[in-house]
């Protein structure tokens, strides 16, 4: 998206300059051109709700095989779309020049990734997932079996049918209606790497959830269990590309978005399972329409002027602002908090301050430099649950006082002052008296 | 009062020093000897300017046999730093160059270069830029840089002159100025483009002994102020003037003890010190230290000291009985001591005083640094000497050193007293520290130049009043010159003259092999940038290797402006002077815990060191390599200092752990840790896959000899970014940290 928008903006910009300076809806974070992998084309009508779902919100669909020859993600070092998602869990090469190392340069170079897996996924796609910091369970007949959260069905099944309702608590991930009824799972478990920093649980199994073989009997224990297993993981990456793994694709299909859910032990039934809003909650997120921020406008100035210095000298008073908005999905918002910080860095912060917003987008504050020279760095370091991390810095050198910017007098020191007069005087009265008086 | 009465009574000599009789001695001589014909006075000052203009011209183009070779430009490192520098003066003028603070070294410290340089070369340069421009020369300031060395050289020849003619006569003047023209101990730091303080501090170093000596010997007022503008010159150039605050209280004590105090001695002493100190303080560098540093206490002391001596002189006339005088005496030194003691005790327990530095220790015990401050101990320079380069750089100057001291001891006064103290001291430094050499090559000049003028004076004296030989015996008497009575010893024996043309010849032999000895060394050895290689090929051709600039120019052409490169110190002060960017360490050495934590980062496995390089916000790692060349000093070479100094602050480096049975080896037989370390992975990335020797198994190291014991070497958190065509300067760059973890 970036390129292109960004050429607009430099057409644009030379025309509408004044009127973009004051909205940003051009500059849109949100993605526009998805490419679905499928399996088999019959999982578009199976599966179709979702995808209607995302083409209702303004989304371009483009349905492909995953093993279709002519496959490419990108043609002329442009990428071709903003997001891909694979639910093609059993492919085992995909077509045309889309391999492993293509998919992961798509993600690497800022763009989304969905990726549903099933009791059928292949090596390729455990792999895109291993490389995105999250293990399957190795055994390739395992499933998640839970004999006490299952949904209840007609028949006594082999509670493989999960009713998970353990949702990791953030309104940017998960929107801020909650998810009331709980979310049908049918799937293979997959744990975190604990290497990963990145990747966080969405949607845990429950404490006595465990991954097996549900048609033989368990020969020894199982590997995952408990709420170890996650259900529905996501990764923000440091370039903020984010990336959405499930062990169910059966839970973006239109018969669990529709089907009704009885988690067992419970006794409400509900009319609809949580399917539906998860996945379009969730979708949001990854697609970023919602928990996008962004900072401009980082400047900072001595206090009492108005233009940057290349330098500040030490126990300079200055000020600090930059401005942050939040992407609505229509239009850039003011983001509004009160957790955001500020460090003068070098090393370590000399200076961690915590910024005042004015409602308005803008966060400023003023403070002093630290008597301390050397190349320092206005740094704002924002990693909050869900939003796009915000790492700006800025290097500004610090410098000590110039040779005339010490005070010319200083009281302490008069004794001196006067003691070099009072000498300089009777050395010249002693001239005089020795030289002149017979 | 007491001042006034005695001050016109001393500086008309009342007490006749033998000095002074040995030189009106002298001066009588010289006469007579001119006497003889007359009109050869002018004739002689004509021959006198001639060979002192010649030797001027001579001592400048002898060191310019790098420029002809390469071609102008700034040698080795720390002149890329003054070169710096000068070029920031000349363009933003002196106060924003004294109020410099350079954000572009010490990332992310810093340097405030105004307060931590020495700026008498700089400010020399700039001026002769500016007077050049003035007068309507558009030369570029590089030119300047490149030849301020050659010029101050001649300068000294001139000094040295006015010095041997203050401490012996016209001809020893003449003789010295030759010497010290071609030199190779002086050559060695003056040569064009050597842009380094040396090459004007010999100057003034030289300058104020002249200055000091002079005021000693007429007692005058004048030539006090002027050795103490020498001493400020001095100063502002080198750090370097320690020796001279040093030697010229050691030498007044020597007076002292030696009861050659005179008046000329107090005046000389007392205006030098404290107009110079007071001088000295104006430069920032040196700030306070004359009146804090323990290295400047000695001259203070002496300083007291020569007022109590005067004070007991005055006491001692007004009193005029010797009993209750030494009673007196007793009371007063013992306080005198005590007080003395007390205050130097107290300043150096409250920090008031600062104590000895490193580099002063190691002065005077050679070991010390090597126990202590590796940081010191890495420079070559700072190594001891070995006698061949003692043999290099003076060659037959070390023979006549001896013999010019016997010559001086012969004609004591207070000026030869000072040289032979100079030169003994110097000497000793010289053997301590391979670069102070430099400080030992005017002294060494000069006393040999005392020899090699007093002897053939006498032979040529014997050969000329051959039909007079009674007369001339008496004359050689007072002139106490005795160095051909040793080869005839009497005078009246008939081949005398046979002998004394013989010795003339060989004296000149000797004197024409030290000039081709000179030229030698000068064309050979001392003239190479040392930025750019010369070898020779394989059908005897020159080969040049001019990576340095290649991988510098390849920085400023192809990276971020505020890029910062993280390199081992020796080519911070060139990365930034031409590479442009920002540096972690460079070679002025001010914080070893800066250096050492690059030190520790190359001598860390990649992992640990990729974390330390995040930290200094590295973007690029500069390593100098010679396995493919067969350049010696490269990193793998110097890599143990790393590790020294590296582990000299964390303790976690351990040296051992770098060697295999104390050995330091890269082949297949070296420390696991040497072989995975940071340093040997970027030295030798790709190495593995290069045939550098016909004959030889691949990944041969030319500059080791060895086949090297790690040739599959991957790097996870750099990639190679640009490596020379010799191979000899490998940039890398840090990625980013990964992606999706």
């Amino acid at each position: 998206m970036g390129r292109n928008y960004f050429m607009i903006l430099t057409v644009l910009s030379v025309t509408l300059l004044p009127i973009l300076s004051l909205s940003f809806s051009t500059d849109s974070p949100t993605d526009r051109r998805l490419l679905v992998l499928l399996d088999d084309l019959s999982l578009k009508s199976s599966h179709s709700i979702f995808f209607n779902s995302l083409k209702s919100r303004g989304f371009d669909l483009d349905f492909k095989l995953a093993d279709d020859p002519k496959l490419a993600l990108q043609r002329y070092g442009q990428y071709l779309y903003d997001g891909l998602i694979l639910f093609s869990p059993s492919i085992e090469r995909f077509g045309g020049v889309v391999d492993l190392a293509a998919v992961l340069d798509f993600v690497d170079s800022g763009h989304d990734l969905i990726i549903a897996a099933d009791s059928s996924s292949s090596d390729l796609i455990k792999s895109v997932a291993t490389e995105c910091g999250v293990d399957f369970d190795e055994d390739p007949s395992a499933l998640v079996i839970d004999h006490k959260s299952y949904a209840v069905a007609e028949t006594e099944g082999d509670h493989t049918l999960i009713a998970a309702d353990d949702f990791i608590e953030s309104d940017v991930l998960l929107g801020k209606k909650k998810i009331e009824a709980p979310v049908l799972f049918k799937g293979i478990a997959h744990s975190l790497n604990a290497a990963n920093t990145l990747v966080l649980k969405v949607l845990s199994a429950s404490p006595l959830a465990y991954s097996a073989n549900p048609n033989s009997k368990l020969s020894s224990p199982p590997s995952l269990t408990g709420s170890s297993i996650s259900l529905v993981s996501v990764v923000q990456a440091r370039n903020n590309a984010r990336i959405m793994i499930t062990g169910s694709l059966d839970m973006f299909s239109n018969r669990f978005l529709r089907s009704s859910v009885q988690k067992a032990g419970s006794p409400r039934k509900y009319d609809k399972s949580g399917n539906e809003q998860f996945v379009t909650e969730l979708s949001k997120w990854v697609f970023h329409v919602r928990g996008h921020l962004k900072a401009v406008n980082l400047r900072h100035n001595k206090a009492g002027e108005k233009d940057e210095p290349a330098m500040y000298r030490i126990k300079d008073d200055l000020v600090f602002s930059v401005e942050i908005y939040e992407w609505s999905g229509k239009s850039w918002e003011p983001y509004v908090a009160n957790d955001v910080q500020v460090q003068l860095y070098m090393m370590s912060p000399y200076v961690l301050k915590t910024l005042s917003n004015d409602k308005k987008g803008l966060y400023h504050t003023s403070f002093k430099v630290p008597d301390v020279y050397g190349v320092f760095q206005f740094k704002v370091e924002y990693h909050r649950l869900g939003y796009t991390s915000l790492s700006l810095s800025k290097q500004i050198p610090v410098r000590p006082f110039r040779h005339n910017e010490y005070e010319r007098f200083i009281t302490a020191a008069f004794p001196y002052y006067g003691a070099s007069f009072t000498m300089m005087a009777g050395f010249f009265l002693f001239s005089f008296v020795y030289l002149y008086h017979k | 009062m007491a001042v006034t009465k005695t001050e016109p009574i001393n500086s008309s000599s009342n007490k006749p020093s033998s000095s002074s009789v040995s030189m009106k001695s002298d001066l009588m001589s010289a006469l007579s000897l001119k006497s003889l014909k007359l009109k050869t006075k002018q004739q002689e000052l004509l021959i006198r300017v001639s060979i002192l203009c010649l030797v001027y011209v001579l001592a400048f183009i002898t060191r310019l046999f790098s420029v002809l070779r390469y071609e102008s430009m700034i040698h080795e490192f720390d002149p890329y730093f003054n070169y710096r520098t000068t070029l920031f003066l000349t363009e933003k003028g002196f106060y924003e160059f004294w109020n410099w603070f350079d954000s572009e070294s010490w990332y992310p410290l810093g340097r405030i270069i105004g307060g931590t340089l020495y700026p008498g070369l700089m400010v020399t340069a700039a001026i002769m830029y500016w007077g050049l421009r003035f007068l309507r020369f558009a030369v570029h300031i590089r030119e300047v840089c490149v030849l301020t060395a050659p010029f101050f050289a001649s300068n000294t020849t001139l000094v040295a002159y006015f010095f041997g003619k203050e401490i012996w006569d016209t001809g020893a003047g003449l003789v010295a100025a030759v010497l010290i023209a071609i030199c190779p101990g002086y050559i060695s730091r003056s040569v064009a483009g050597s842009y380094d303080n040396e090459g004007v501090a010999i100057f003034a170093l030289l300058l104020t002994f002249y200055l000091f000596v002079k005021a000693v010997n007429t007692g005058s007022l004048a030539w006090g102020l002027g050795s103490a503008l020498g001493y400020f010159y001095m100063v502002s150039a080198w750090g370097g003037y320690v020796f001279i605050i040093n030697l010229i209280p050691l030498y007044v004590l020597v007076l002292l003890i030696t009861g050659r105090y005179s008046m000329r001695l107090y005046v000389a002493y007392n205006s030098m010190y404290v107009l110079g100190m007071l001088l000295a303080m104006q430069i920032r560098f040196v700030g306070f230290q004359h009146v804090q540093s323990g290295e400047h206490m000695a001259a203070m002391g002496v300083f007291f000291l020569m007022q109590g001596f005067y004070f007991l002189g005055w006491v001692k006339h007004l009193l005029g009985d010797k009993k209750k005088f030494e009673a007196l005496l007793r009371i007063i030194v013992t306080c005198a001591v005590g007080v003395g003691a007390i205050a130097l005790g107290v300043g150096t327990a409250s920090g008031y005083i600062s104590p000895w530095t490193g580099r002063f220790y190691s002065l005077l015990d050679p070991t010390y640094a090597k126990d202590h401050i590796p940081i010191i101990a890495s420079v070559s320079e700072h190594q001891p000497t070995a006698w061949s380069s003692f043999m290099f750089d003076f060659h037959i100057l070390l023979f006549l050193f001896p013999a010019g001291l016997y010559f001086c001891f012969k004609r004591l006064s207070d000026a030869t007293i000072f040289i032979v103290m100079y030169g003994l001291t110097s000497m000793y430094f010289a053997g301590v520290m391979v670069r102070l050499i430099l400080v030992a090559t005017p002294a060494v000049c000069l006393i040999s130049a005392i020899a090699v003028s007093a002897t053939i004076k006498n032979l040529t004296t014997l050969l000329r009043t051959k039909s007079k030989v009674s007369q001339t015996g008496s004359t050689k008497g007072a002139s106490g010159g005795k160095g051909s009575s040793k080869a005839l010893p009497d005078q009246s024996q008939p081949f005398q003259r046979n002998g004394a043309i013989a010795l003339l010849f060989g004296a000149f032999y000797l004197l024409s092999r030290y000039a081709i000895h000179c030229t030698w060394v000068t064309s050979e050895a001392y003239s190479s940038p040392s930025i750019v290689l010369a070898a020779r090929g394989a059908h005897g051709n020159r080969v040049i290797f001019d990576d340095y600039r290649e991988a510098y120019y390849w920085l400023r052409q192809n990276t971020p402006a505020d890029a910062k490169v993280m390199s081992w110190w020796d080519y911070g002060y060139q990365i930034t002077a031409m590479g442009n960017r920002t540096v972690i360490v460079d070679n002025n050495t001010w914080n070893n815990t800066h250096i050492a934590t690059v030190g520790r980062a190359m001598s860390s496995y990649e992992d640990e060191a990729y974390e330390i390089m995040r930290s200094l916000d590295v973007n690029y790692v500069l390593v100098v390599f010679g396995g493919v060349t067969g350049y010696s000093s490269d990193d793998i070479n110097k890599f143990l200092w790393m590790v020294r100094i590296g582990g000299g602050v964390f303790p976690v480096i351990k040296e051992p752990d770098y060697l295999v049975n104390g050995e330091y080896r890269v082949d297949k037989g070296a420390a696991p840790k040497m072989l995975n370390c940071l340093m040997y992975k970027l030295s030798y990335y790709r190495f593995g896959e290069l045939v550098t020797e016909y004959g030889k198994p691949p990944g041969y190291d030319r500059a080791r000899g060895v086949e090297i014991g790690n040739k599959d070497i991957k790097l996870e958190h750099l990639e190679e970014a640009f490596t020379t065509s010799n191979w000899i300067v490998r940039i890398y760059k840090v990625k980013p940290p990964n992606n999706r973890w």
